[in-house]
C-alpha cells in the first residue's frame, strides 16, 4: 500500500472497494475486497483470500484467450487488495441504453465474442452484467470482475455464465432485453461455432427448466 | 358489480382473501384502509416426508369453512359486508391453489362480489411494506417454496437475485428431516435446525455457490447431508455450519443487489425471516449500506390470508379484477411478469 498515493473511492460495491490511486506515476484501480462481519471470520477469510488469489489469474489467462481486461500491477492477499490499470471509458450498462439500435447490436455482437473467446478457453466469468463490462475510449470493450469467475470446461458452468448474462439484461435492460441477449448468442456463436454453441443454449434451457417457477418447465 | 370508486369512498369496505399455495389455507380480511381485522389460517403437517400436494388440497378443502368462519367472526364483518374477494393465483402447487381458487369463485358468485386473482409473491412484498413502513425496499424472501431478491422498478417488481435451484427453507427443511428431526405444531423444522445451530462450535468447510447475483444451494445441502450420514461431527455442528453457509449466501446476493440499485431499505420475509441469525447477518449489511433493516412479523412472514387481502385492497382500487372466466390458477407465475400499478 506504501507506494499508492491520492487515493479516492470509486464505487463501494457489494464485495470490494474501488478506489482509484496514484502508483508510481500511474492512474491504477485498487480493489479491496472489505471484511464481511456477518460471516464467521473463517469463511470470511478463505473466501476473500481465494477471489484474490482467483481473479488476477483469471484476467491474466482471459489476455491469453484474446480478451482485454485490464492488468494487474499488484497483489496482495494479506490485505485483500489487487492493484490493476485504470481503463478510461464507459459501463456498457449506461453505453446500451444511449446507443442506437445499431449501435446495441455491434456491441452486444462485440459482447457475445468475448463470452465465446473466454468459454472457448476454458474459462466462465462468473459475473456477466454489463457494468462489468467497459469500453475504452478507443472503442474496445474490457471485462473486469473476475472475482466470482473460474477455469472450467463444461457446458454446465458455460450454460449458467451465458443464463447469467441473460438475467443480467433482463433486470437492468428489460426494455431491450431481448434484442441485446440474441445479438450476444450472434457474437458467440460466431466464435464457438454453430454446433457448439447449440449444446450451451440446451444446457441453458435445462437449467432454466430446474429454476422455481418458470413457464419453460414441464408440468 | 360494484364500482371501485364508489367502494373508496365509503369506509366501510373489505377485502377478504384466500391463501393456499402450499401447506398452508389462510384467510385474512382488511380493510380498504389497510387495517387487518383477521388473519387466520391452518397448516396442513405432512405426516412423514415433505408437503404432498394432493393431500395438502385434501386438507385444505376439510379446514376452508373452519377457518373462513374464524375470520369472519374475529373480523366481525357480514359476508355481504364484503366488497372484493382476492385469491393468491399462483405460483404455488397446483392443487392446493385450485382448492384456494374454488371457494374464492364460490364466495364471489354467491355473493356477487368482484374476484381478483393475487400473485403470491407481491403479496408477501406488499404486506411487508404495509407492516413495517418500508416504502421502496431490496426484498429478500426466503421460504420453503422461495428464495429470490427483489426490488422495484419500472412498474413491476424485478428479480435482481434467486435460488438456481431448490429454496433456502427447503434445504434447512430436508437436512432436518435427514437428521430425523421433526416438524411439531408451532415449531417447524427450520427453528428445529435453529435452535440446534445455536449450541454449534466448529464451522465445518461446506460449498459456498454464488454466481453473479444468483444462488446455488443443492450443492451444500447434498454435502451436508453426506456428512451427516458419515457421522464424523456433531449434529449441531453441521446445524451451524449449514446454516452460516446458506445465510451467508443470501445476504452476499442480497448485498449485490442493494449495492447495485442502492435503495435505503432492506426488508426480510417469507417463512425463514423467523430466523434470528439470518436477521443478524442482513441487518449488518443494511448498516453498511446505510440503508434501515425491517423484518417482517412472523404472522405475516410466513404464507398468510391478510397478504393477499391487502395486496388485494391494492389491486381493486386500481381497477384490478380477475372475471371467473380467467380465474384459472397459474402454477409458474413469475414475480417480474405481473405488473404492480399500484406503485408510481
Amino acid at each position: 500500500m506504501d507506494k499508492l498515493t491520492g487515493q479516492v473511492l470509486l464505487k463501494k460495491g457489494a464485495e470490494a472497494s474501488l478506489y482509484l490511486a496514484d502508483w508510481h506515476g500511474r492512474k491504477v484501480v485498487v480493489k479491496m475486497r472489505i471484511l464481511k462481519k456477518y460471516r464467521p471470520q473463517v469463511l470470511d477469510e478463505r473466501i476473500r483470500s481465494y477471489r484474490t488469489v482467483h481473479e488476477p489469474q483469471l484476467m491474466h489467462e482471459a489476455k491469453a484467450a484474446g480478451v482485454l481486461t485490464p492488468l494487474i500491477y499488484m497483489v496482495s492477499v494479506a490485505e485483500s487488495l489487487i492493484v490493476m490499470e485504470y481503463i478510461e471509458g464507459k459501463q456498457v450498462k449506461q453505453l446500451l441504453n444511449e446507443a442506437s439500435k445499431a449501435e446495441r447490436r455491434e456491441l452486444c455482437v462485440g459482447i457475445g465474442e468475448l463470452i465465446g473467446k473466454l468459454h472457448k478457453n476454458g474459462l466462465i466469468h462468473g459475473d456477466l452484467t454489463t457494468s462489468n463490462m467497459i469500453q475504452s475510449r478507443g472503442g474496445k470493450v474490457f471485462l473486469v470482475d473476475f472475482g466470482l469467475g473460474e477455469k472450467n470446461v463444461e457446458l454446465e458452468a458455460q450454460g449458467v455464465d451465458l443464463h447469467l448474462m441473460k438475467r443480467a439484461l433482463q433486470s437492468t435492460h428489460y426494455r431491450f432485453w431481448e434484442e441485446c441477449f440474441s445479438n450476444v448468442l450472434c457474437g458467440y456463436s460466431s466464435v464457438l461455432g454453430l454446433d457448439a454453441a447449440e449444446r450451451v443454449y440446451e444446457k441453458i434451457r435445462e437449467i432454466e427448466r430446474r429454476g422455481r417457477y418458470v413457464d419453460e418447465r414441464k408440468q | 358489480m360494484r364500482n371501485p370508486q364508489k367502494d373508496q369512498q365509503t369506509k366501510q369496505a373489505y377485502c377478504l382473501g384466500i391463501e393456499s399455495t402450499a401447506d398452508d389455507f389462510g384467510v385474512g380480511i382488511c380493510s380498504f384502509d389497510g387495517d387487518i381485522l383477521a388473519n387466520k389460517s391452518d397448516g396442513y403437517i405432512p405426516t412423514e416426508g415433505g408437503i404432498h400436494p394432493r393431500e395438502a388440497a385434501r386438507h385444505h378443502a376439510e379446514v376452508a369453512d373452519k377457518v373462513l368462519n374464524h375470520a369472519l367472526t374475529a373480523a366481525k364483518v357480514k359476508p355481504s359486508d364484503l366488497s372484493v374477494i382476492a385469491f393468491s393465483q399462483g405460483p404455488g402447487l397446483g392443487p392446493c391453489l385450485r382448492t384456494g381458487a374454488t371457494v374464492a369463485r364460490a364466495l364471489a358468485s354467491y355473493l356477487d362480489i368482484p374476484l381478483v386473482g393475487i400473485n403470491h409473491s407481491v403479496a408477501h412484498i406488499e404486506i411487508g411494506k404495509l407492516k413495517t413502513g418500508a416504502q421502496d425496499p431490496v426484498t429478500l424472501y426466503a421460504s420453503g417454496g422461495n428464495t429470490m431478491v427483489t426490488a422495484f422498478d419500472s412498474g413491476r417488481y424485478r428479480v435482481f437475485g434467486e435460488t438456481l435451484d431448490i429454496a433456502l427453507g427447503n434445504c434447512l427443511d430436508v437436512f432436518a428431516r435427514e437428521a430425523g428431526l421433526k416438524h411439531k405444531k408451532g415449531f417447524p423444522l427450520g427453528a428445529a435446525v435453529e435452535k440446534l445451530a445455536l449450541e454449534g462450535k466448529r464451522l465445518v468447510s461446506l460449498p459456498y455457490v454464488v454466481k453473479g447475483m444468483d444462488l446455488s444451494l443443492s450443492g451444500l445441502l447434498t454435502a451436508a447431508t453426506a456428512l451427516l450420514y458419515k457421522g464424523d461431527f456433531r449434529l449441531e455442528d453441521l446445524c451451524y455450519s449449514l446454516q452460516e453457509h446458506a445465510f451467508s449466501m443470501v445476504t452476499e446476493v442480497t448485498e449485490r443487489a442493494l449495492a447495485h440499485t442502492e435503495k435505503r431499505e432492506v426488508l426480510l420475509t417469507g417463512g425463514v425471516a423467523a430466523n434470528k441469525r439470518l436477521q443478524q447477518m442482513l441487518a449488518v449489511i443494511a448498516q453498511e449500506h446505510d440503508a434501515s433493516f425491517h423484518v417482517v412479523p412472523l404472522e405475516f412472514a410466513t404464507d398468510n390470508g391478510a397478504m393477499i387481502a391487502w395486496t388485494g385492497v391494492l389491486a381493486y382500487k386500481h381497477g384490478l379484477q380477475t372475471p371467473v372466466d380467467e380465474s384459472f390458477v397459474r402454477l409458474r407465475w413469475r414475480v417480474d411478469k405481473v405488473d404492480v400499478p399500484w406503485i408510481s
